[in-house]
């Protein structure tokens, strides 16, 4: 693929715009986020092509956005955020994805390092045996269609109410995980024949569960407020989404919409950035879908907490009460809401797309729990499983800038391909044995796809988001053993 | 005469396939061809069972979307693996096929990726003079 060669202009050493005038349609300038240094692979995958791209959709305001962790995706980037006034924009379910509600939840324990190296070739056997993964895993809890006919509405309170966690996890997830909106009756046949047999599983992919250890605090008073107290410390990372329920939803409107652009009169320099106004019946149609795979996917998680509890408590003997297992947080990185945001001084409604980006409201913010009000809400940054990954508060510069969304994670530098060329599932194993992590899987060779040499650092790319100031970096952890689907 | 039915390509978050057809219907079953080439090895899939699939969509490139995800979707809900596909009809907005494989067995099938989707991104159908090829982009 040949080099970029728009034009990026500096406004300072993080932010990077291409102007409204690379391209003949685009409404409003994009907005990069990088480092000098990032930007060569940048250029390298003509990103910037669809940030531009992003721009020409109905309605959007300020900036067609892209954050550090930015790579080459199908229509939006992914690391794309762009925010469209409701009144007169579009919704894009390109600028969501297939997997809807992906995201990560982070839970604490009170155990050492020291503690859980002794036992943790029995616990992750354990984590393997109780929380189902692999591609078309099956959960041990098919869910029946009455049952999906509730949980696509109560999203994570229905995992509670059947006795998967508490009120309190509840409190610590976006939206309390559960989506206003959510009507079945947009939900098709098929996206349910689907959803059934594989709630409560993990999946497969970049997918994975980690036990991991603290290794750096660089806020301890925000860190303490979420549990998190002293090196060494290990926590829980769960990173999943709505499986192929959310696919199929995604599949199914992005046909309709597919069909609808020319009915509204939009163009667009790619059919998959297919859109309908956000106000029309296919729009909302979409987001009443969206909301049911959303709350699928907070569903999958808080069941997955549940058995990961279940797991630590049979291998270290004590109930989660005595290990300190609470949850830290829970964000989606592949959604659209309709939120709340001062836009030239005005307050304006408007359906943020993220796409691969975190939601990072700041403090005091309306919509974060009252135990997090003053510090701002977690933001959860997975890197790849052999480095590390980081925890970070959202920031009021995010709510100015860049409608309180940062990075989601370290994004890819290698495609899939050209890992699996380059290197072997195996080998990938043994390397990240040797330094100290176990990791165990249903599917090795495809280890290589995700392995360190096939990301981006991750601490580069929270170290813009920090420099630039939309999320402020609290802790670094690193993991000791993974479960990949 | 068209040699390679099928080569994958690199795409960094997910994955690229370009088919190749001497005529439009060797395109879309060489295209199903290559999306079960990524998801299992194609010659582990037995002739065991076939299956009917009808799509009506309104043009050749989302017709071509539509069934490729009609196989995602008996794959992913039924657990049915393809390896021959005779492209029985198929017009400008109508594809009629008869899909040959079987049931999914894990101890048999090696599964390879986890294919969430065909996508429209990029997406063109090309004639020139040798026949038909497209480049489809995969989520995987």
């Amino acid at each position: 693929m040949p080099q970029w060669q728009g034009q990026l202009v500096k406004i300072d050493d993080y932010h990077w715009e291409i102007p409204q005038s690379y391209k003949d349609g685009m409404r409003v300038p994009g907005l990069i986020y990088a480092s000098k240094e990032m930007l060569e692979s940048i250029r390298e995958e003509q990103t910037p092509e669809q940030v531009a791209n992003v721009a020409f959709l109905p309605g959007i305001v300020k900036f067609s956005f892209a954050m550090p962790d930015i790579h080459w995706g199908y229509g939006f980037p992914i690391g794309g955020v762009a925010a469209m006034s409701v009144k007169d924009g579009v919704i894009s379910p390109g600028g969501v994805g297939y997997d809807i509600n992906c995201g990560v939840r982070l839970l604490r324990t009170n155990l050492s390092e020291a503690e859980v190296r002794l036992k943790i070739d029995q616990l992750i056997k354990e984590l393997f045996a109780n929380v189902p993964s692999g591609l078309g895993s099956e959960g041990k809890m098919t869910a029946s269609r009455k049952e999906m006919g509730e949980l696509m509405v109560e999203g994570a309170r229905w995992a509670v109410k059947h006795g998967f966690g508490s009120e309190e996890d509840l409190d610590a997830t976006e939206e309390g995980g559960c989506l206003r909106g959510a009507d079945p009756s947009k939900v098709s046949d098929k996206a349910l024949k689907r959803g059934m047999p594989q709630a409560g599983t993990l999946g497969s992919g970049n997918h994975f569960l980690e036990v991991q250890v603290v290794r750096e605090i660089f806020e301890p008073k925000i860190a303490s407020v979420m549990g998190i107290n002293e090196i060494g410390q290990v926590l829980v990372l769960i990173h999943t989404g709505s499986r192929g329920f959310g696919h199929q939803v995604c599949t199914d409107h992005l046909r309709v919409m597919e069909e609808a652009v020319s009915k509204y009169g939009i163009k667009l320099p790619d059919r998959q950035l297919a859109c309908v106004p956000i106000e029309s019946k296919e729009g909302r149609d979409y987001l009443a879908a969206m909301a049911c795979a959303a709350n699928y996917a907070w569903c999958n998680r808080q069941c997955i907490v549940h058995w990961v509890r279940g797991s630590f408590s049979k291998v270290f003997g004590k109930g989660p009460e005595e290990l300190g297992m609470k949850q830290i947080y829970d964000v989606a990185h592949n959604i659209a809401k309709i939120e709340e945001h001062m836009v030239d001084g005005q307050k304006l409604k408007v359906c943020v797309h993220r796409k691969g980006a975190t939601r990072a409201f700041p403090p005091n913010h309306k919509d974060i729990p009252q135990k997090y009000k003053e510090i701002g809400q977690p933001v959860l940054i997975p890197g790849d499983m052999g480095r590390c990954s980081f925890i970070a508060v959202g920031t009021q510069k995010a709510m100015e800038e860049s409608f309180g969304s940062t990075c989601h994670g370290a994004g890819r530098v290698l495609s899939r391909h050209a890992a699996m060329r380059s290197l072997r599932g195996k080998d990938v194993a043994q390397d990240l044995k040797r330094r100290g992590i176990t990791i165990k899987t249903g599917n090795i060779p495809s280890l290589a796809e995700e392995a360190s040499q096939a990301y981006k650092d991750v601490t580069e790319v929270i170290e813009v988001c920090h420099q630039a100031g939309i999320s402020k970096k609290v802790a670094m952890a690193v993991p000791i053993g993974v479960i990949k689907g | 005469m068209i040699e390679k039915a099928f080569e994958i390509t690199d795409h960094t978050a997910d994955v690229g396939i370009i088919a190749y057809g001497a005529d439009i219907k060797q395109l879309f079953s060489n295209a199903a061809l290559a999306l079960f080439s990524l998801i299992t090895e194609p010659g582990s899939i037995n002739e065991k069972l076939r299956r009917h699939v009808e799509i009506i969509s309104e043009d050749k490139d989302s017709l071509l979307v539509e069934w490729l995800n009609e196989l995602i979707y008996l794959f992913d809900a039924e657990h049915v693996l393809f390896k021959r596909f005779d492209i029985e009809s198929l017009t400008n907005n109508q594809l009629k096929a008869t899909c040959y494989g079987e049931d999914f067995d894990p101890l048999k099938h090696k599964i390879k990726t986890e294919v969430k989707a065909a996508t429209y991104h990029m997406l063109k159908i090309n004639r020139n003079n040798r026949g038909y090829e497209v480049q489809i982009i995969f989520d995987v």
